[in-house]
This record gives structure tokens, C-alpha cells and sequence, in this order.
């Protein structure tokens, strides 16, 4: 899929009368299917010998009677491990990339991210509390929530700081985006020192869920996890189909897009949720995964060009396809040990990002 | 018709606009002048809707207070004096985004080409596949009008009449495209749309307005024709600067004015 979107990216001046749509529409029927030779890749690939035709195989047939494609266990690693996983891994990369797009068009800013703004450094204290206090001061709470309270934690702290954020930074009903960003910096500071201060308080064992928690992981995943979160983000990726227009006249400024018949204090808020509710909830779940909200929209931008009606959609797919190409990656390269994914994509991400930048310095205006 | 009765405008607990009563009638041509800092973006903001003021704002009627966005964006178009973008988007997709809020009022089916014909207008043919950063100034400028054409591509909707807010219009543009975009306006009202534009240029002023209002220090310091209002007193006053109008330079001096154009 990478090679593909670079591909695409030569060609972008050479549109000769501007509307990129059909091309943009190809893309995303190509990431379509890119996305479901990911899925059916990580399904079948593992320390399990599971061929991508018995799976095929096993699915279409069913429940039919003498279905024998996949042998028990085979189904078993299949079904109760590897498609949990699976689907955890495309949940998360569509959320944090469409975020990722969502922010940038909010901000105006392709630098944007949510973990700029303290949305990921919220969540992470909220998450952190519950490691390090669940089982002393926060005991009522979680015993009450069971496996949820991480996830909830997590996703209130991300809500929490949003919305104070929202607070500092509107005036009379006008969002300043430059108060924005840096009161986001003096929350993410604070998040992170009082969750310094939980780290400080944890004991040996804590300390090494929490490190693990940190570097970001989709070991682990569970229906019960998906369950949990999993609603969260496709609600919040439902909405934001809804906002591309109004993101698309918000590139031209608040003002014009106000003049062109765009509720903007309205398209804002509704943003900043959506964005806070996926991000909260891939956080909980697979700690701190970065880069994906970054490079995805960026790729996208100099294959198909800007218009938030296609670059939504397709900043989910990309993300879903690298984030199952990352754990892939993860699952694989020390075997029968397992990488966090989060070094994954920050080994691949932050060069790849530095290298887009010196390339195409004359089209990205920073 | 647009009436505005007695509105201010204060930022920040500072006042910058003060009492302006503002009229235009459908088929007009409105000019704002006046000195730098004397209120006229800010007026223009407020007749837009993105400022709060005090006092009456009125279009076709109906109360700009609590019209919604989308309402407004029927009723008007707003050219700002300059747009900067940080995504890479093409010519096309900023003039298509016109077409988002509402009604052009162009014939069914004809949306998806008014893009290259509102450009064709501002003399930018050809221009769609270029990346909107790569342009000059002016050319952004024009790029930036051809959308609002596209806004209110009809001067006249449902048998009301549309406006175009215009703030400076002309001030990066050669004297060509000057001249181009100054008829546009013009044309626009002639067909039954209003016009108003904030304008530095005494003698574009004078061709093309039907109504003159000076502003200065916040306030209105007259209103009228242009034969009423472009006095040697009035701009002495205004502008701070002696000038007497309609007299020749001397001597074999060149001059060039656009009320020379053939």
C-alpha cells in the first residue's frame, strides 16, 4: 500500500484541470482491497501453518457440515486470537490516522496531531491511575468496572483535557487555535508530570505493565476488549464523514467558512469530541502508537490532494492497512518474542516523516 | 436592499466603529472609503456577521442577527482581502468550494462547470490544474473572487437580489484586472445584485460607484453620488492631505486614469 500512495504522489501537479475526485476514488477502491489482503496476511501468518486458502475456505463454507478446511486448533488461533487482534489493529490505525486528518484540517495545520493538543497525555494519566491506584485507592471503582476501567479511565482523561482545553482557548463562542496549541502543551505537561508521579509510586510489577502499556501493544486483544472500546471508535469514525465539507471551508479560514454557510463553532466541537472519544479509546487499549495520525493524512495529501471528502475515508483504510503491516512487523521480527508495536511505527514513522518533509518542502507550506 | 441603522462595533472593549447608518439598493455599486484604520473592514465584518454589533443590520428584510450561517450565505458573498492555505489545494477545488454552502442559482446541471467559467471570468483560464500556492498575490486574489462568483453566480434568486461583499477587491491587481474586476461588479449589479466594496482608488471609485461612503475614525463623514461626496473639502478632512479635484497636472506630465479606458 506504501508503494502505491508514493507512486501516486509524482503525478499530482499533472492533473491538468484540478479535480482530482476520480482519482481519489480509485485510491480508495485500491486501499479496499489493500486492506483486505492485510487482514487475510495477518490472519494466516504467525507460528501457526493456517493457509490464506483454508481460511478462505473455512469462512465460506461455514457452518457447513463436514467443513474441515481449518483443523480445531487452526480455528481456534484464527478465530479467538489472530481476528481479534486483527480487528483491534484496523479500529486503531482508522481512528488514529482519521484523527490524525481531522485535527490537521481543524487546526489548519498538517503538523497537527492529537497527541500534540494533550488528548493522548490525558488519556495516558487516566490509564495510569488505574495501573498503578486500581488495586489500593481506586478499588471500589475498579472491581465495579472489571476489565472496563482501563479503557474508561483512559478515555475520560482524553475527554477531560479536551474539554478543558476548549474552555481556556474559546472566547465568546470563538476557538483561538493558537491558544489551543499551546495550552495543549502546558496540559500535556501536567499530564505528564502527575502521571510521572504515579510511575514514581508504582510498584516492580505495575512498573512493567505500565512500560508495556506505554510503548503501545495489540498483544492482548480480547472480543471482551473490542467489546469495550470498539464502539466508541466507529461511532466517532461514523461521524466524521459528516464534517469533511465543513473541514474542506475551514481551510480557507474560519471567517470564509462562516460566509460560505458552515456552522463552524458547531463543526468544531463536534470535531474535538469525535477526535478525544477515538483517540481515549485507542489509547486505552494499545498505549501510546505514534506517527500513524501523522504520515497516513500526509501520504494521502500528495496522492489524491486535500478535499477532506476523500481523505477521510482513505486515511482509515491506510491506517488500518500500516497498522497491520506494523504488528505484522511487531509479531514477527524477534520471534517468538513480540516488539510494541509503538517502536514500529516510531522507527518507520518519524524517518519517513522527515524524509517527506526535504521532499516536497515546496508543496507542504509549514 | 441592505439597511444598517446605527451600528458599533467595539474589540476587545475598544471602540472602532460608531454609529454608521448604511443603505444600498439592489442595482448599486456601494464604495467604502476612507483612511487606513477608519473602520472599514470591521464595518464590512459586521454587515458579513462575523463581528457582534449593536444596532440594526437588515438584508432584503430580514434580520442579520439571527440569520444561520447557511441562511446568510444565500444572501451574500464575502471576498476577504487575502487568503492564505496551509493544504496543497488545486485552483479548482478552492473556486468549487462556492458551491458548498447553497445556490449558485446557475440552470440544473450546470454547477459542475461553473468553476472553469467563473475563472474564464476573472481572465484565469486555464489556470484549474494549478496548485492555489504557487500563484501570485493577484492571481490568488482572483482565484478567491471566482469562488464567490460561484456563490451567487445569479445576482437575483427566487425574485430576491444577492449581494457581493468586496474588501479591496483591486488592491493587488494590475491595471487590467483592475479594470476586469470592477466590471464584474458592475455587471452583477446592472443584473440586479448589490455591490459593496471597500475601495482605495478615488478615481476607480468615482467610475464605478453609485453611492460613496467616507468613513473616518470610525464614524461616517458623508455619503452621497460621487459628485456629491469627492470634494477638495471633504477629502482635506478625511485623508489629511490637500488634493484638489479634477485638476490636470502641469505641464507635458503624464497622467493615466481608468476613465480613459476604451
Amino acid at each position: 500500500m506504501v508503494d502505491q500512495s508514493i507512486a501516486g504522489a509524482g503525478t499530482v501537479a499533472t492533473a491538468s484541470d484540478g479535480d482530482r475526485s476520480g482519482r481519489a476514488r480509485i485510491a480508495i477502491l485500491a486501499l479496499c482491497l489493500g486492506l483486505a489482503v492485510a487482514v487475510l496476511l495477518s490472519l494466516t501468518s504467525g507460528a501457526s501453518d493456517a493457509s490464506a486458502v483454508s481460511v478462505v475456505g473455512d469462512w465460506l463454507l461455514g457452518a457447513a457440515p463436514g467443513n474441515e478446511a481449518l483443523s480445531a486448533r487452526d480455528r481456534l488461533i484464527v478465530y479467538d486470537i489472530r481476528l481479534p487482534r486483527v480487528t483491534l489493529g484496523v479500529l486503531i490505525g482508522a481512528a488514529l490516522a482519521v484523527s490524525g486528518a481531522v485535527m490537521q484540517g481543524l487546526f489548519r495545520n498538517p503538523l497537527a496531531d492529537p497527541g500534540l493538543i494533550g488528548v493522548s497525555a490525558g488519556a495516558s494519566l487516566g490509564a495510569v491511575s488505574v495501573i498503578v491506584l486500581g488495586a489500593t485507592v481506586l478499588a471500589p471503582i475498579t472491581s465495579m468496572l472489571g476489565t472496563l476501567a482501563l479503557p474508561l479511565a483512559a478515555f475520560c482523561g482524553g475527554l477531560a483535557t479536551t474539554l478543558v482545553l476548549y474552555q481556556v482557548a474559546t472566547r465568546r463562542g470563538q476557538t483561538s487555535v493558537a491558544t489551543m496549541l499551546l495550552a495543549g502543551i502546558a496540559l500535556a505537561a501536567l499530564a505528564m508530570a502527575l502521571t510521572g508521579i504515579l510511575i514514581f509510586m508504582a510498584d516492580d510489577r505495575q512498573l512493567r505493565d505500565l512500560t508495556f502499556w506505554q510503548l503501545g501493544s495489540l498483544a492482548g486483544a480480547t472480543w471482551q476488549k473490542i467489546g469495550s472500546v470498539g464502539p466508541v471508535i466507529v461511532l466517532a469514525l461514523a461521524a466524521m464523514p459528516f464534517l469533511a465539507r465543513g473541514l474542506n471551508a475551514l481551510a480557507l479560514g474560519e471567517a470564509t467558512a462562516g460566509h460560505l454557510g458552515i456552522p463552524v463553532q458547531r463543526l468544531k466541537y463536534t470535531a474535538i469530541v469525535g477526535v478525544s472519544a477515538a483517540v481515549g479509546a485507542s489509547v486505552a487499549v494499545s498505549g501510546g502508537i505514534g506517527f500513524v495520525g501523522i504520515v497516513v493524512p500526509h501520504l494521502l495529501r500528495l496522492a489524491i490532494g486535500p478535499d477532506n471528502r476523500y481523505l477521510l475515508p482513505a486515511s482509515a483504510l491506510l491506517g488500518a492497512c500500516l497498522l497491520l503491516l506494523a504488528d505484522a512487523v511487531a509479531r514477527t521480527i524477534v520471534a517468538p518474542a513480540e516488539l510494541p508495536i509503538g517502536i514500529v511505527t516510531a522507527i518507520a514513522g518519524a524517518p519517513f516523516f522527515l524524509w517527506i518533509l526535504l521532499r516536497k518542502r515546496g508543496v507542504i507550506d509549514l | 436592499m441592505i439597511e444598517a441603522r446605527d451600528v458599533s462595533v467595539a474589540i476587545g472593549g475598544k471602540g472602532i466603529v460608531a454609529n454608521v447608518d448604511f443603505d444600498m439598493r439592489p442595482g448599486e455599486i456601494a464604495a467604502i472609503v476612507g483612511p487606513n484604520g477608519s473602520g472599514k473592514t470591521t464595518f464590512l465584518r459586521a454587515l458579513s456577521g462575523d463581528l457582534a454589533y449593536s444596532g440594526e443590520v437588515t438584508i432584503n428584510g430580514r434580520d442579520l442577527s439571527v440569520m444561520k450561517p447557511v441562511e446568510a450565505a444565500m444572501l451574500r458573498a464575502v471576498l476577504p482581502q487575502a487568503t492564505t492555505l496551509s493544504f496543497p489545494f488545486t485552483v479548482r477545488e478552492i473556486v468549487r468550494l462556492g458551491l458548498l454552502g447553497g445556490r449558485s442559482g446557475a440552470l440544473p446541471g450546470e454547477d459542475e462547470r461553473l468553476p472553469e467559467r467563473a475563472l474564464a471570468r476573472v481572465d484565469l483560464d486555464g489556470f484549474a490544474g494549478r496548485f492555489y500556492q504557487e500563484l501570485s498575490g493577484g492571481e490568488q486574489q482572483r482565484v478567491q473572487l471566482a469562488r464567490v462568483l460561484c456563490q451567487v453566480w445569479a445576482p437575483v434568486l427566487d425574485g430576491k437580489p444577492r449581494y457581493l461583499f468586496l474588501d479591496e477587491p483591486v488592491s493587488s491587481l494590475d491595471i487590467k484586472h483592475q479594470l476586469i474586476i470592477m466590471n464584474i461588479a458592475r455587471d452583477f449589479a446592472r443584473r440586479g445584485g448589490g455591490v459593496v466594496a471597500i475601495l482605495h482608488d478615488l478615481n476607480l471609485t468615482a467610475m464605478y460607484a453609485d453611492r460613496i461612503f467616507v468613513m473616518h475614525r470610525g464614524r461616517l463623514a458623508a455619503t452621497g453620488s460621487p459628485q456629491d461626496v469627492l470634494s477638495d473639502d471633504l477629502i482635506e478632512k478625511v485623508f489629511d492631505c490637500r488634493l484638489r479635484v479634477g485638476v490636470l497636472p502641469a505641464g507635458d506630465m503624464p497622467f493615466v486614469l481608468p476613465q480613459s479606458a476604451v
